[in-house]
């Protein structure tokens, strides 16, 4: 078998136009080795999962700044949940109050990298994860 | 000059000797030293430095050319710069007791943040708009909204700023319609609405109509500002989002003139004459960590956009005027131990003053977490006040103006900048550019950059990369009523159907012939949001016309 | 397996994708997997959609396919971007542009990297074309980097093969590698709304008037997604080369080319795993690069003797 290189799927639900993030992560997951599909500003919830279809991938990374993570990450796992797709990782990153960490556990996003994580934090915890 | 010069030079290769000397029992911290934006720096600067600066066309005097320290010959001794905390976050009555809050404990302005709905035209009842009410600003679906906003507000003694842009136009005319329902008529009223849309393809992406129509609609907002609300700020050109999007001092301070520049062309080439509207343009500025590169930006700012001015024909004194608000870097903001940005603020806050800003907003402490609590903004408030009274540094003009270091570090900033203008012209102008992703491309870079950086320790995060600890963060932070996007709908609800239905479609049927054409569409957008036709109803109309911009793909 | 296979055949997009991860990672499950589909291939019309960085493929992939929808065409689309030869890993960035598609349930997007092969085309292309094809796609567009060889292993694989260039590259046109002109059956001059956009589409017709042409005419068609003109006009394009295709007998000649490259690439690719299987060498490589680099053997020799050693 190829080297199996671990497809991630980094991706902006809602409105937030804050992509720094999203991109300086996506840089810093291929130079770790990872095929990372980037989808834009402006996904909904439907195009984030069935993008996930397609692509095959392990994890889905989102990430928001607006505020609305509560409502747009319970509706990206929903799809998921509906599309027969729970075994991707689901993880996330932004400007996540800690008292919602624990709502988004029980949804099953365990892991979420707020403002100043290291990038490496980031790649070790996919990797980690992943090849269980 | 010339002895003493050649005097210095003799001294400093001895200083230098000695200093290599030192370095062989005591290396230095690092390899090298630089700012931010990468210009690398010397152990000391002197004389040598700026010897070839000529203090009456280089430096000169506050309030004449080319304004390096200042655009007003008082400055802060005659009037502070203004206190305009950006503020607004669920229903308009929410943000509305929050304005009340901040104007009571001094600030002197104020700042409108909208929610991302609104920020892309939409209403709250659209439905890209569940989850997101309220979440990052307040909701304005509509006149209605904006005058609970603004209820029990004097807007002929206060001035509020919109940072708004995709809808500028739309929100402003509220605003208008608000104030002449207060009695006021648009004469008498003063602020600024944002209505950047280039940098939004740039840097904050809160565009929603393509580039020629955007543009349009902008220079329609400055003719009209003109004739009819002459103390308005039509536009605030800004470089704070492309600083937050990770660019480098330099290049926010080149974009944003080179935007700038763009925008004076656009229109002229409609035929306005540049000493009409220039003076109504403002700017926007980031206040960033590295403390003495942001004064050196500004100040560079102020020579390089009087200087361009002239070349493009301006000859009022006020068309040269750099005029500009500053906010302090949300981006430098950490989660982890909060109370340490209170210290980061109060920096850039000052670094902001001691480069002669006209406006300025300081971060709560907890806005890496949520949006600001009561407290952490009255402290922001408290900081601007304190540097105000407490420091002195507001009793005379630009204090560190003259130092070596500084001087040559605003040459340096207004050399790079012009490189990067070059660059700009080559490949065509700013529109050209951001459809090449060229701006994007180098911000892209820098950010890369940058995290690296403080993943590898080459630049000091207190808290994050140093001297970190295992507690979480223990402030309280602000809810945003969850019963407030209910009361919301409802309101809209009723709005549709108590309004005069008839008249709204009239009003957006004139609207759509007139965006066909080529006449200023402010008179038909006040119309329409006289008619209380909605934010969502009126930008739709447009986008039918207008279209929607796709950006171009880099990382 | 068969679970797979069947759900494919249905056209289920989980399945597809699955089987698509299969061959990007060489599972030996594969070539069971494409010997089951093959004879459900043949019925797609193959596009392959090359030109450099810059000129705007994935806009036009997105909007030929919109069009396709249209008309009721179902579509595959595979895009390609280059894998880091530092890190082994890639941003893979096609599908932005396309982004509206995504829930379109006629409308199955993949992307790619090219994963260590050079040259841009990756060696399990084929292989994808044939299970997007066996899943009952219409249409199936394959986009690539579009640097160096790739042109022209793409043509190999497409039945249609699009060049795409744009306004402001006219010298390059000139400098274009030999070979470009030789495998576009249609020219796209995208982002006609700039200037310079008639004279490039002048220069390219003057240039295809003076190469040997088959009875195909290859059109030049300027697109513009501002004024929204020149869709329609790719769309007959491609359909006009199908009918010629099929109406002459080139299609036949184009798919047994097709074959034959494919042919040549899994043998080639079987060869090249048997003979540098770790556990028949142990090492022989390691120590022939010695021996070669102490001028004690040359190249040409070490080759022969390891695979002697291998063949006997």
């Amino acid at each position: 078998m190829t080297k199996k290189n671990i497809r991630v799927l980094v991706a902006k639900p809602g409105l937030d136009g804050h992509d720094r993030g999203a991109k300086v992560v996506s840089r810093a997951l291929r130079d770790a080795g990872m095929e990372v599909i980037y989808t834009g500003l402006h996904q909904t919830p439907k195009q984030i999962v069935e993008t996930a279809v397609q692509e095959d991938v392990d994890v889905i990374g989102l990430s928001l700044l607006s505020g609305a993570h509560l409502t747009l990450f319970q509706n990206v796992m929903n799809c998921l949940k509906k599309r027969g797709m729970e075994h991707i990782l689901v993880t996330g990153g932004g400007i996540i109050p800690q008292e919602d960490l624990d709502e988004l556990k029980k949804i099953g996003i365990k892991r979420v990298f707020g403002p100043g994580t290291p990038i490496d934090t980031i790649v070790d915890y996919i990797q980690g994860s992943v090849n269980k | 000059m010339k002895k003493e010069i050649a005097q210095i030079k003799k001294e400093r290769e001895k200083w230098d000797i000695q200093v290599q000397n030192s370095l062989q029992k005591k290396p230095e911290r690092n390899r090298k030293f630089t700012t931010l934006s990468d210009i690398p720096l010397s152990g000391l600067y002197t004389p040598l430095d700026t010897q070839d600066m000529d203090y009456p066309t280089d430096l000169g005097f506050p309030g004449k050319e080319p304004y390096t320290r200042g655009i007003h010959p008082t400055m802060y001794r005659a009037r502070l710069w203004t206190m305009r905390q950006f503020a607004g976050f669920g229903t308009a009555e929410e943000t509305n007791q929050r304005y009340k809050y901040l104007l009571s404990h001094g600030e002197t302005g104020l700042s409108v943040a909208f929610d991302y709905p609104t920020l892309y035209g939409y209403d709250t009842d659209h439905p890209l708009a569940k989850g997101e009410f309220g979440k990052c600003g307040v909701a304005i679906s509509s006149l209605q909204d904006m005058e609970i906003l603004m209820d029990g507000i004097p807007l002929d003694k206060i001035t509020t700023s919109m940072t708004i842009n995709g809808p500028a136009a739309i929100l402003w005319a509220m605003y208008i319609a608000t104030a002449e329902k207060q009695g006021m008529p648009k004469d008498q009223i003063g602020g600024t609405i944002q209505n950047d849309i280039l940098k939004e393809y740039i840097a904050q992406k809160s565009f929603i109509f393509p580039p020629t129509p955007s543009m349009r609609l902008i220079i329609d907002t400055f003719e009209y500002g003109f004739k009819h609300v002459p103390q308005w700020n039509t536009i605030s050109i800004s470089g704070y989002h492309i600083r937050e999007a990770g660019s480098t001092a330099v290049q926010e301070l080149a974009f944003t003139l080179a935007d700038g520049l763009a925008y004076v062309r656009a229109a002229m080439n409609r035929g306005l004459a540049i000493d009409d509207f220039a003076y109504r343009l403002s700017f926007f500025f980031n206040s960033h960590n590295d403390f003495f590169e942001e004064i050196a930006k500004f100040r560079a700012a102020r020579r390089i956009w009087a200087r361009e001015m002239k070349k493009l024909g301006a000859q009022k004194p006020r068309s040269l005027w750099m005029r500009f608000h500053t906010q302090t870097a949300g981006c430098t903001l950490t989660a982890q131990q909060p109370e340490n940005n209170i210290v980061r603020v109060a920096l850039q806050g000052l670094a902001a003053v001691l480069g002669g800003t006209q406006s300025l907003h300081t971060n709560s402490m907890d806005e890496a977490l949520a949006l600001p609590s009561k407290k952490a903004v009255r402290i922001a408030l408290r900081t601007q006040q304190i540097i105000a009274e407490e420091t002195g540094v507001t009793h005379t003009i630009d204090p560190l103006g003259g130092s070596y270091y500084l001087e040559w570090l605003t040459n340096q900033m207004e050399e790079e900048t012009y490189h990067y203008f070059e660059k700009i012209e080559t490949l065509g102008g700013v529109i050209p550019a951001i459809e090449k992703a060229f701006f994007q491309k180098e911000i892209a870079k820098s950010a890369y950059r940058y995290q690296k950086e403080i993943d590898q320790k080459q630049r000091i995060v207190i808290g994050v990369n140093e001297y970190a600890l295992d507690e979480p963060p223990a402030i309280p932070l602000l809810k945003i009523d969850a019963e407030g996007e209910k009361r919301q709908l409802a309101r809209l609800k009723k709005l549709r159907a108590d309004r005069n239905k008839e008249k709204a479609d009239r009003a957006l049927l004139s609207l759509q012939r007139a965006a066909k054409g080529n006449e200023n569409l402010m008179p038909y957008i006040l119309t329409s949001v006289h008619a209380y036709a909605t934010l969502g109803e009126i930008c739709n109309v447009l986008r039918n016309v207008f279209g929607e911009y796709q950006e171009p793909i880099i990382y | 397996m068969t679970q797979l296979i069947t759900q494919l055949l249905k056209g289920e997009s989980a399945a597809l994708a699955r089987l698509i991860t299969l061959v990007e990672n060489n599972s030996p499950t594969v070539p069971e997997v494409m010997k089951a589909i093959h004879k459900h291939t043949g019925t797609a019309h193959i596009i392959g959609v090359t030109g450099t960085m810059g000129t705007g493929k994935s806009t036009l992939i997105g909007a030929v396919t919109r069009a396709y929808r249209k008309r009721d065409k179902t579509v595959g689309i595979v895009g390609i971007d280059p894998t880091s030869c530092f890190s082994g890993g890639a941003l893979l960035g096609d599908r932005i542009r396309m982004q509206d598609l995504a829930t379109d349930p006629g409308v199955f997007i993949r992307s790619m990297g090219t994963r260590g092969v050079l040259g841009g085309l990756t060696s399990s292309i084929y292989d994808v074309v044939e299970l997007l094809d066996a899943s009952g796609k219409d249409i199936v567009i394959v986009e690539t980097v579009g640097v160096g060889q790739s042109e022209i292993d793409i043509a190999k694989m497409a039945d249609t093969t699009i060049v795409v260039t744009v306004p402001g590259l006219g010298d390059s046109i000139q400098t274009m590698k030999a070979g470009i002109t030789e495998i576009a059956d249609i020219f796209v001059v995208n982002k006609a709304d700039q200037p310079g956009a008639d004279e490039t589409v002048l220069q390219l017709q003057q240039m295809l008037c003076m190469n040997h042409l088959d009875e195909w005419q290859i059109p030049v068609i300027p697109l513009s997604s501002i004024k929204g003109t020149g869709i329609s006009e790719v769309i007959n394009a491609i359909n006009n080369h199908m009918d010629f295709l099929t109406e002459t007998n080139h299609l036949r000649k184009r798919r047994r080319t097709r074959y034959e490259s494919e042919l040549l690439a899994l043998i080639k690719k079987k060869v090249m795993h048997f003979v540098l299987d770790e556990s028949r060498l142990q090492g022989t490589i390691e120590s022939m690069v010695d021996t070669i680099s102490r001028k004690e053997m040359d190249p040409h020799s070490a080759a022969e003797k390891i695979l002697k050693g291998i063949l006997a």
